[in-house]
């Protein structure tokens, strides 16, 4: 057993990290560069053949930058499903796509390629209209399309089953990424801003929240690698540690948030500050896919009846004497 | 990153699996622990069981009677035991506190004389620390120790010292310089409880039991071979056992809450659920994972580096929370049998037992909110609020 990141994951972690902080609107081009569009596309089709730890460790990374772009789209959503050749478009930055699964379609304003679910199949939508949205979070729009026809087929609908633990893990450790940095933001405040003559991280009423924040990113962090793993390993739980994990970091990210804004006062109030835009990311995420209420009935239905993927949700069993 | 087991983990676990099945008995399987563990032999039996096969002390040398394994066994262990249902070894104090002071501060007569009857469950250790004056504020110390012809002479008052009415040895926090304030002049003593001028007196606990005890030491004389470390460096070495009573009890911990969420579970289908207790079963269950995989994270960092992870500190903190909100749980599923006691109640009262001893979970070994600043100060680098 080894819960711990190689060198390289290491390296890429730090280089993400230094090219985000620099590049906050990154073009696509730009990603395909650095080999992040290829991380888990087969080297004969000009990926790095690495697999979705190295895809989660670059999640984490853009949620911690709140990078503006299809990235998690394309990445977590749609490319496993496409054909090879497909695949490699993606890795050299030829292609962004986005996955239509509900009416409420991301990164519309970004992603060049729509994918579709019909009938049995996962489609190429062609020819439709889209209509941006206004959202909160500015940094990640939501959108409709209109008309359009189904093109070319992607693959079978079953390959759902795959995407969506993907789709929930890469939220999470995404999450995970937004609460780091507001929880850095929150030290560094109350390790310097004094009241009362003091700093104010001496108050416990300041610093347990605080302790209490990082206590739910670490556990939430322990669940959204654990799922990574899994899904990369394609392990059958799964379904379960990235529900568990979705509901779990999503729930940390606006927690933590939440707690950075008090702390910081009426700074954290304001426009300016940055801690909104996170605080918006995490709302986001929290929304999208599936609420924690709905995830935790899944796992619910693991514990309780060992069932393994979602499906439709049980019959509650019936309370017997009170 | 490979959370599988190594073929040599599976082997051990695998062993270990078939061990368990062979030797558990079942009339201890599920034991609900607390005082009731030193009646009869037993819980002791079985401690002796898990000692001559090995896995107890799983990590420690051989030369002292221990398994000489890696940390990550000692992580497979715990969880084939709770996955079995099979209770600790009843020398909590011993092997979780006491051994690992004596290893790191003792001489080798010492951990020659103490080391394998902590382990075989020969000797129980109590932990003589906590005092009326001093709790939290462990630097309090008052207990005096006093060097008079080549042995300490203890007088003073200890509380809430577990198990202190079974015990044969008693690892103790003393004053041994009466000038002294806080951290100087501490000294740390082992104590042999049959000596003349130690009395126990048990407290009645919450459950209705007596686990804990007060000690009196009165005119006490204490050999100076007993002395742990320097006269005056007390302070140092009671910060070692600190450190394993909240640390390495990290496994041990998460053992136990995935017992309790699978007995849950169990309470859930014997006894049914509606949605929104399901959710919060859910809840419990994800938070218990999430406590494994912190402790799988900073595991593997002290197999690489040589140290723990950061996050491991927060083990103790999140299983005292968790423990009393799944009892809680298990008591509302109880519903109108809620309010019944011991052999009326069903499941023998296993969860009104396991629900009001949660409730010290957040008291002993640094409280909820001495564990908070903890974090802050030492994880987050916050300010210090003392
Ligand atoms: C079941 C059980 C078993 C125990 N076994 C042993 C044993 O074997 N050996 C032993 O030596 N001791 C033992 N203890 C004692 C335990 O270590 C102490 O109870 C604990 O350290 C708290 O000390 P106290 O009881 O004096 O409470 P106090 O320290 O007086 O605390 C009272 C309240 O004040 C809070 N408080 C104190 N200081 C601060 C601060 N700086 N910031 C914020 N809040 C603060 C505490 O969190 C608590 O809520 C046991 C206790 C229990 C409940």
């Amino acid at each position: 057993m080894d819960f711990t990141f190689t060198p390289e994951q290491d390296a890429l972690r730090e280089q993400a990290r230094d090219f985000l902080t620099a590049n906050s609107e990154p073009a696509w081009a730009e990603l395909a560069e650095l080999g992040w569009t290829g991380v888990s596309v087969a080297e004969e089709d000009g990926g790095a053949g690495l697999g979705f730890v190295e895809e989660a460790v670059i999640f984490e990374e853009l949620g911690r930058a709140l990078t503006k772009g299809p990235y998690l789209s394309t990445v977590a959503a749609v490319l496993p499903i496409l054909p090879s050749e497909l695949q490699a478009e993606v890795a050299a930055g030829e292609a962004s796509w986005t996955l239509a699964l509900g009416p409420l379609v991301p990164d519309l304003d970004t992603a060049q390629r729509i994918a579709v679910v019909g009938g049995d199949g996962i489609f190429e939508l062609e020819g439709a209209e889209r209509e941006i949205l206004q959202t909160t979070d500015e940094t990640r729009p939501l959108g409709v399309v209109r008309g359009g026809a189904p093109g070319r087929r992607l693959a079978d609908s079953t390959a759902l089953d795959e995407i969506r633990p993907r789709l929930l893990a890469a939220l999470a450790i995404e999450a995970c990424g937004v609460a780091r940095r507001a929880l850095e933001y929150a030290i560094e405040y109350a390790a310097s801003r004094e009241q009362f003559g003091r700093r104010i991280g001496v108050y416990q009423a300041v610093s347990h929240p605080l302790a209490d924040a990082y206590t739910q990113l670490e556990l939430a962090r322990s669940l959204a690698l654990w799922a990574a793993w899994c899904v990369a390993e394609q392990d059958e739980l799964a379904p379960v540690a990235a529900a568990a994990a979705k509901a779990s970091a999503a729930e940390a990210a606006v927690q933590v948030c939440e707690t950075s804004i008090q702390v910081h006062g009426g700074i954290g109030f304001t426009w300016e500050h940055v801690l909104h835009r996170l605080y918006k990311r995490a709302l986001w995420i929290e929304s999208f896919a599936a609420s924690g209420t709905s995830l935790r009935a899944e796992v619910a239905a693991y514990v309780l009846e060992g069932k393994k993927a979602p499906g439709p949700a049980p019959e509650p069993v019936l309370t017997q004497g009170g | 990153m490979d959370l599988r087991d190594t073929a040599e983990e599976a082997a051990f676990r695998a062993e270990l699996r078939a061990w368990l099945e062979e030797n558990l008995p079942g009339d201890i399987q599920g034991h609900r622990g607390g005082a009731a563990r030193f009646e009869g032999e037993a819980m002791r039996a079985w401690s002796r069981a898990l000692y001559d096969a090995g896995y107890a002390g799983l990590t420690w040398p051989k030369e002292y009677g221990g398994g000489g394994a890696p940390y990550t066994h000692q992580a497979i262990l715990l969880e084939e035991m709770a996955r079995a249902e099979a209770p600790p070894h009843v020398g909590v104090i011993g092997i979780g506190m006491a051994g690992p002071t004596i290893m790191a501060h003792g001489t080798e007569e010492h951990k020659a004389r103490h080391l394998a009857p902590i382990l075989s469950a020969e000797e129980i250790w109590c932990q003589g620390f906590s005092e009326p004056g001093a709790g939290s504020d462990l630097a309090g110390v008052r207990t005096s120790a006093r060097l008079e012809d080549g042995h300490f002479v203890v007088d003073g008052q200890k509380v809430w010292s577990s198990f202190a009415h079974i015990a044969d040895f008693c690892i103790l926090l003393t004053r041994s310089d009466p000038e002294s304030t806080r951290h100087a002049g501490l000294t740390y003593l082992i104590v042999d409880m049959k000596a003349p001028g130690v009395e126990v007196r048990p407290l009645t606990q919450i459950t209705g039991e007596a686990e804990f005890n007060e000690i009196f030491f009165n005119a006490v004389e204490v050999p100076v071979e007993n002395l742990l470390g320097e006269v005056g460096g007390g302070w140092q070495v009671a910060m070692t056992t600190l450190l394993h009573e909240r640390g390495t009890l990290g496994f041990a911990l998460q053992a136990a809450l995935e017992v309790q969420v699978r007995k849950l579970a169990t309470l859930a289908r014997d006894r049914g659920a509606d949605p929104i207790q399901r959710d919060k079963i859910a809840r419990e269950w994800i938070e218990m994972q999430a406590v494994r995989y912190t402790n799988y994270r900073s595991l593997s960092q002290l197999m690489k580096t040589g140290l723990p992870g950061p996050e491991g500190s927060i083990s103790k903190l999140v299983w005292s929370e968790a423990n009393q909100r799944v009892t809680k749980l298990a008591l509302e599923l109880l519903g109108p049998d809620a309010p019944l006691w011991d052999g009326n109640a069903p499941y023998g009262g296993y969860w009104q037992y396991q629900q009001l001893r949660s409730r010290g979970n957040t008291i002993e070994a640094g409280t909820s909110e001495v564990l908070r600043n903890i974090v802050a100060e030492r994880v987050l680098g916050l300010p210090k609020s003392r």
